[in-house]
C-alpha cells in the first residue's frame, strides 16, 4: 500500500516537470509583463523600467528564466505578485483556506442532501417522492449556476437582507473570537448553498442509477433467496454496492472543489483561490497565475490517487499491493 | 408459462429440462416467489406441505425462503455479493432463520463449508467471491443453500459455467448431500447428459408448457414427444460418431408470438399432418407416470433420418 | 501434408511486482506444445479453462505473442513474421469465437461485418462487394435481405452464422473455431455444427476446434489433443481418446462426460469413483518434478502419451 502511494507520487514527478514547461511557455506567450502597465503611465520614466526589466531577468532568454523559476520553486520561492506587492505563497495563503471552507462545506451539503434523495429515488423508483425529486433534479440540470448564485443573492441578501452579500468576514471582528467563527459561517451559508443545491442533481441522479441497477443483479435475487426482507436486503446488500462508484468520485469531486468555484466566488467578491485566479489573469500577474496551475494541477493528481485509494479500501475485488 | 404441473416428493430429484426461452427459469424464480410482482400474474397453486406459497405474503414467505426453500444460482460469480465474504454471506442465511449465538453461527459455516468439501474452511470463510475458482464458489453457494437444512432445493443450471470434471464432482455432492438430508431437488437444466446422470424424473418443456414428463428411466428409453425425441437426437455424443445431427425445424416463438392455441411444436414438425395435433392439448398418461402433451406424438417420424436410441 | 505444424510452442505471460513493477515470473500458458493439422481434417484441443487451449489457438492468429518455438503455416514461421508479413497469411487463417453476443460489433449493419475482412485486402467495387456477401449469406442459410439489418436483430444461433460467413470471406485455409457452440442451445449447437460439416466438405477446410464439451469434440473431430497446465498430455485420433485413455487425466476428462444413457449412471459413479481414488494415489507420477507433464511419447502411429 504504502509503496503504491510512494510509486504513484515519484510517477507524478515527470508529469509536472512537464506541466510546470507548458504552464510557463504559456504565460511567457502572453502578451505583456508585469511591467507593460507601468509603461502606460505617463509618470514613469522609461528608462527606470528597461533597467528594471534587465533587474528582473525578463531580458534573459526563456530557458535561462525558465530555469530560474523552476530553481526558485523547487526552494520554496513562488515569486512577487506585483499587484499584491507580496510574496505568492503569501498571496494564496490568504485565501486558500476561504476556500477550503467553501469546498468542504458545498461538499457536507451536497451529501447530506444528495444521499439520502438518491436512495429514496432509487429504492422507490416511480414513487411520488421519486417524481419529485426527478422534477428537481431536472430543474438543477437545467439552471447554470451563476444564475442560480445570482437569484440567490438577490433574493437572500438584497430582498430579504438574511445573509451578507459578499466577504468573507466582516471587517473589525476580533480573529480567533466565537463570533468571529459565525461570522464566517453567516458569509458560506449562501455561496455554499449555491454550490451545493445545484452540485447535487448529479449526485442524486447518480445515485438512483447505481441502486436501480445494483437492484437487477443476481446477488441480490440470491440475498432475496435466503429470506432477508426487503430493508435488509437494501442495508446489507444494495446500497454499500452502489455508494462504490460514488466514493472512488469523491477523490476527485475534492480537487475540483480545491481549484475554487470562479463563478461563485465572483458573484460572492469571496476571497477565494477562484476569484484571485480570475483577477491574477486579468491584471496579468504571471507569478500567481503560474502558481495557481501548477497548485491545482497538484491537486488534481493527488485526487486521482485519493479516489484509486479509496476505491481499494472499499472494494475488495480492487487491491493495491 | 402456461398450465405447468408437478410434484416433487422427498428425496427425489426432478430435472425440469428445456432451451432457452421455454420457460424454466420463470419457473424456478415463480417458486421461490422471487418474480417480479409488477410484471408477473400467476394463477394456481404452489404447494409446499401446508401452505399455497402464491397465498403468502412477503413476510412469511421469507420465512420459508432459506429456510425450507433453498436456491442454487447458475453463475456463482455474479450470483454472489462481491463486497461480502463468502463467510458472512452465508452466515447472513442462519442469522434470519436461527437464533444461534455468533460464535455458534461462524462454527455452523465452517462445518457448512467443510460438507461440501472445501479444504480450508478457515480460510476460505474470509475470502470473496472472485478470490475463489469457479467450482469452489459453487460449492459455497451449494453450502448457502443448505445451511438451514432446507426440504427442497431448485438449482438452476448449477453447472453450466463449470468444466466437466467440476461438475461431475458437483453433481456429485448434491447427490452425497441428498443421501443424508433427504431433500427434494429441482434440477433445472438444458443439458439431458446431467438429467440422465443424476434426476429421478424429468419434466420436459417447451415453449412455457410441459410436453412430457415421467421417469428418467422410461422417457431416456422411449421418449414420446416429438419435441424430446428431437432433442435427443440433436445431442452430439460419444455414441452418435460423425453422423449429422439432427435440426429441429424452425425456432422456439418468442413470448410475445406464442400461439395461444393448439399444439405450440406444430410448426416445428410441419410434415406432420395437421390432423394429427389436438386443438387444446391435454397430457395424457400413456403409461404409469409418464405423460406425452397433444396426440401427434401417435404419428410422429424424422424426417429422412434413422433415429438415434 | 501437414498444413499448420506447431513446434515447442511457449507463450508466457509476465507476472509483475516489485517497487519498480519488474517482471518477477511467468505464467506458462502455453508450455511446450507441438501438434500439426493436416489439410481438410478437424483437429481437436480440448482441455478445461486455464489449460491453455484458447491461448495456443491464439497464437496461432499471432494475436498473442510465442514467448519461443515455431508456427509453420505453409513455409512460414509465424512467430517470426513482423507485422506487414503476417498480413498475408491472415487471410488464410480465420478465427470463430464462442461468444455470438459479443463478437460482433453491434453499431454495423451484417453487411459491414461480413465485408470487413474483404475491405481490408481487396478493392471492391460496393457492388460486387454486395453480391460476394449475399453469397456467403446465402451459404450460412441466412435471407439476403439481412445484409441491412444490426447483429441484435438476429437470434445466437443466427450471429454465429454471420460469424461465420465473415470467417470464409476471404476463402481461408484454416479456421481456429474457440468454442463456437458453447454459448447455444442444444438444438441450435446442432445446426451450426452440421453446418460446419457441410462448409468443411465444400470449401476443403481444415478446422482447429478448440473446446471444453467432449462430445462436441468428439463429434466433430478425427484427432484430439488433450491439454492440461499448457501441456498436451495426450494425442490420438477419437476413438483412441475416447475408448483407450492412456493418461489419467484423459481418464478422468472422459469419465466426467455425463452420459445419456441413465441406465449406466451407478457403473459411471463407481468408475469416477475408482479413477479419483487412483488419481489421488498417483497422480504425482504422471508430472515431473516441477509439476510439469512429460513430453508425449509414441505409443502408436497415431497415438502419444505423456508418460515418464
Amino acid at each position: 500500500m504504502w509503496k503504491f502511494i510512494l510509486r504513484r507520487i515519484l510517477g507524478m514527478i515527470p508529469q509536472l516537470f512537464v506541466l510546470s514547461i507548458l504552464v510557463f511557455m504559456m504565460a511567457k506567450a502572453m502578451p505583456g509583463d508585469a511591467l507593460t502597465g507601468r509603461q502606460m503611465d505617463p509618470k514613469a520614466d522609461p528608462e527606470r523600467i528597461a533597467e528594471q526589466r534587465v533587474q528582473m531577468g525578463l531580458n534573459d532568454p526563456v530557458h535561462v528564466q525558465y530555469i530560474r523559476w523552476i530553481k526558485n520553486i523547487a526552494h520554496g520561492d513562488w515569486g512577487v505578485s506585483y499587484t499584491h506587492k507580496t510574496r505568492v505563497t503569501e498571496v494564496i495563503g490568504d485565501r486558500i483556506w476561504n476556500t477550503v471552507y467553501l469546498a468542504f462545506g458545498t461538499l457536507l451539503i451536497t451529501y447530506l442532501l444528495a444521499i439520502p434523495l438518491g436512495i429514496i429515488s432509487g429504492r422507490w423508483n416511480d414513487s411520488w417522492m421519486d417524481k419529485a425529486i426527478t422534477g428537481y433534479n431536472y430543474l438543477g440540470y437545467a439552471t447554470p449556476v451563476f444564475i442560480f448564485a445570482l437569484l440567490m443573492l438577490f433574493l437572500f441578501s438584497f430582498t430579504f437582507a438574511l445573509f451578507p452579500a459578499g466577504g468573507s468576514v466582516d471587517p473589525y471582528i476580533e480573529p480567533g473570537t466565537f463570533s468571529y467563527v459565525l461570522n464566517k459561517i453567516n458569509h458560506l451559508v449562501l455561496p455554499v448553498m449555491s454550490g451545493a443545491l445545484v452540485a447535487t442533481v448529479t449526485t442524486v441522479q447518480y445515485l438512483k442509477n447505481e441502486i436501480i441497477d445494483t437492484k437487477t443483479r443476481d446477488f441480490i435475487r440470491t440475498a432475496r433467496s435466503k429470506g432477508i426482507p426487503d430493508s435488509k436486503v437494501y442495508s446489507g446488500h444494495i446500497l454499500r454496492n452502489a455508494f462504490l462508484p460514488i466514493a472512488a468520485f469523491l477523490g476527485y469531486e475534492i480537487t475540483g472543489l480545491v481549484g475554487g468555484s470562479v463563478f461563485i466566488e465572483s458573484i460572492y467578491s469571496y476571497p477565494g483561490i477562484g476569484q484571485l485566479f480570475v483577477t491574477s489573469v486579468m491584471l496579468r500577474d504571471f507569478s500567481v497565475v503560474t502558481a495557481l496551475v501548477m497548485m491545482t494541477s497538484f491537486a488534481t493528481l493527488l485526487g486521482t490517487l485519493l479516489s484509486d485509494i479509496i476505491l481499494s479500501a472499499v472494494d475488495p475485488r480492487i487491491r493495491i499491493e | 408459462m402456461d398450465n405447468v404441473s408437478f410434484t416433487v416428493n422427498e428425496n427425489e430429484i426432478v430435472a425440469v429440462v428445456g432451451e432457452s426461452g421455454c420457460g424454466k427459469s420463470a419457473l424456478a424464480l415463480s417458486i421461490m416467489q422471487l418474480h417480479n410482482k409488477q410484471r408477473t400474474k400467476i394463477e394456481g397453486a404452489i404447494r409446499y406441505r401446508d401452505s399455497d406459497l402464491v397465498a403468502l405474503n412477503e413476510a412469511q414467505m421469507n420465512k420459508l425462503r432459506g429456510k425450507d426453500l433453498g436456491m442454487i444460482f447458475q453463475e456463482s460469480l455474479t450470483a454472489l455479493n462481491p463486497l461480502m465474504t463468502v463467510g458472512r454471506q452465508i452466515e447472513e442465511n442462519l442469522d434470519y432463520h436461527t437464533d444461534l449465538t455468533k460464535k455458534a453461527k461462524k462454527a455452523r459455516t465452517m462445518e457448512l463449508l467443510a460438507k461440501v468439501g472445501i479444504p480450508l474452511p478457515e480460510f476460505t470463510y474470509k475470502q470473496y467471491p472472485h478470490e475463489l475458482s469457479g467450482g469452489m464458489r459453487q460449492r459455497s453457494m451449494i453450502s448457502m443453500a443448505i445451511a438451514c437444512n432446507p426440504s427442497v432445493i431448485i438449482a438452476d443450471e448449477p453447472t453450466t459455467a463449470l468444466d466437466v470434471t467440476i461438475q461431475a464432482q458437483i453433481l456429485d455432492l448434491l447427490k452425497s448431500i441428498q443421501k443424508k438430508t433427504h431433500m427434494g431437488i429441482i434440477l433445472i437444466t438444458h443439458d439431458l447428459g446431467v438429467v440422465a446422470e443424476i434426476a429421478d424424473r424429468i419434466v420436459v418443456m417447451y415453449a412455457g408448457q410441459v410436453v412430457e414428463m415421467g421417469t428418467v428411466l422410461r422417457i431416456f428409453k422411449n421418449p414420446r414427444h416429438p419435441y424430446t425425441r428431437s432433442l435427443m437426437n440433436s445431442i452430439p455424443s460419444a455414441a452418435t460418431g460423425q453422423d449429422r445431427l439432427h435440426v429441429i425445424e424452425g425456432a422456439v416463438p418468442s413470448i410475445t408470438r406464442m400461439p395461444r392455441q393448439g399444439c405450440r411444436f406444430k410448426d416445428r414438425i410441419s410434415w406432420i399432418p395437421d390432423n394429427t395435433h389436438e386443438n387444446s392439448p391435454e397430457l395424457h398418461e400413456v403409461a404409469s407416470d409418464h405423460w406425452v402433451r397433444c396426440s401427434c406424438y401417435k404419428h410422429f417420424y424424422f424426417q429422412g433420418r434413422k433415429e438415434k436410441r | 501434408m501437414a498444413l499448420l505444424n506447431v513446434n515447442d510452442l511457449k507463450v508466457y505471460f509476465p507476472i509483475v511486482g516489485g517497487f519498480f513493477r519488474r517482471v518477477t515470473d511467468y505464467v506458462r500458458a502455453v508450455d511446450g506444445v507441438s501438434f500439426e493439422l493436416h489439410e481438410g481434417e478437424t483437429y481437436g484441443l480440448v482441455g478445461e479453462s486455464g489449460s491453455g487451449k484458447s491461448t495456443a489457438g491464439k497464437a496461432i492468429m499471432s494475436l498473442n505473442k510465442a514467448a519461443s518455438g515455431e508456427i509453420l503455416f505453409g513455409n512460414k514461421d509465424i512467430t517470426k513474421l513482423s507485422g506487414s508479413q503476417i498480413k498475408p497469411l491472415r487471410r488464410d487463417i480465420q478465427m470463430i469465437f464462442q461468444d455470438p453476443y459479443s463478437s460482433l460489433n453491434p453499431k454495423k449493419r451484417v453487411l459491414d461485418i461480413i465485408a470487413e475482412p474483404l475491405r481490408n485486402y481487396e478493392r471492391m467495387s460496393s457492388v460486387e462487394e454486395k453480391k460476394v456477401v449475399q453469397n456467403y449469406l446465402d451459404k450460412v442459410g441466412l435471407d439476403s435481405e439481412a445484409i441491412h439489418k444490426y447483429p441484435h436483430e438476429f437470434s445466437g444461433g443466427q450471429r454465429q452464422r454471420i460469424g461465420i460467413a465473415r470467417a470464409l470471406t476471404l476463402k481461408p485455409k484454416l479456421i481456429i473455431a474457440d468454442e463456437p457452440v458453447s454459448a447455444l442451445d442444444v438444438s441450435v449447437q446442432a445446426q451450426v455444427l452440421n453446418f460446419l460439416q457441410e462448409l468443411q466438405e465444400e470449401y476443403k477446410l481444415t478446422y482447429l476446434f478448440i473446446g471444453h464439451d467432449l462430445g462436441v469434440i468428439r463429434h466433430m473431430c478425427s484427432r484430439i489433443g488433450v491439454m492440461y497446465r499448457g501441456r498436451l498430455v495426450e494425442e490420438g485420433t477419437s476413438s483412441e481418446i475416447y475408448e483407450n485413455p492412456r493418461h489419467l487425466y484423459t481418464k478422468r476428462l472422459i469419465a466426467a462426460i455425463p452420459d445419456i444413457r441413465p441406465e449406466t449412471r451407478r457403473e459411471k459413479e463407481r468408475l469416477r469413483n475408482a479413477l479419483k481414488e487412483e488419481y489421488e494415489q498417483t497422480f504425482a507420477s504422471y508430472f515431473d518434478d516441477t509439476g510439469r507433464a512429460y513430453d508425449l511419447k509414441r505409443i502408436s502411429e497415431t497415438h502419444s502419451v505423456a508418460l515418464p
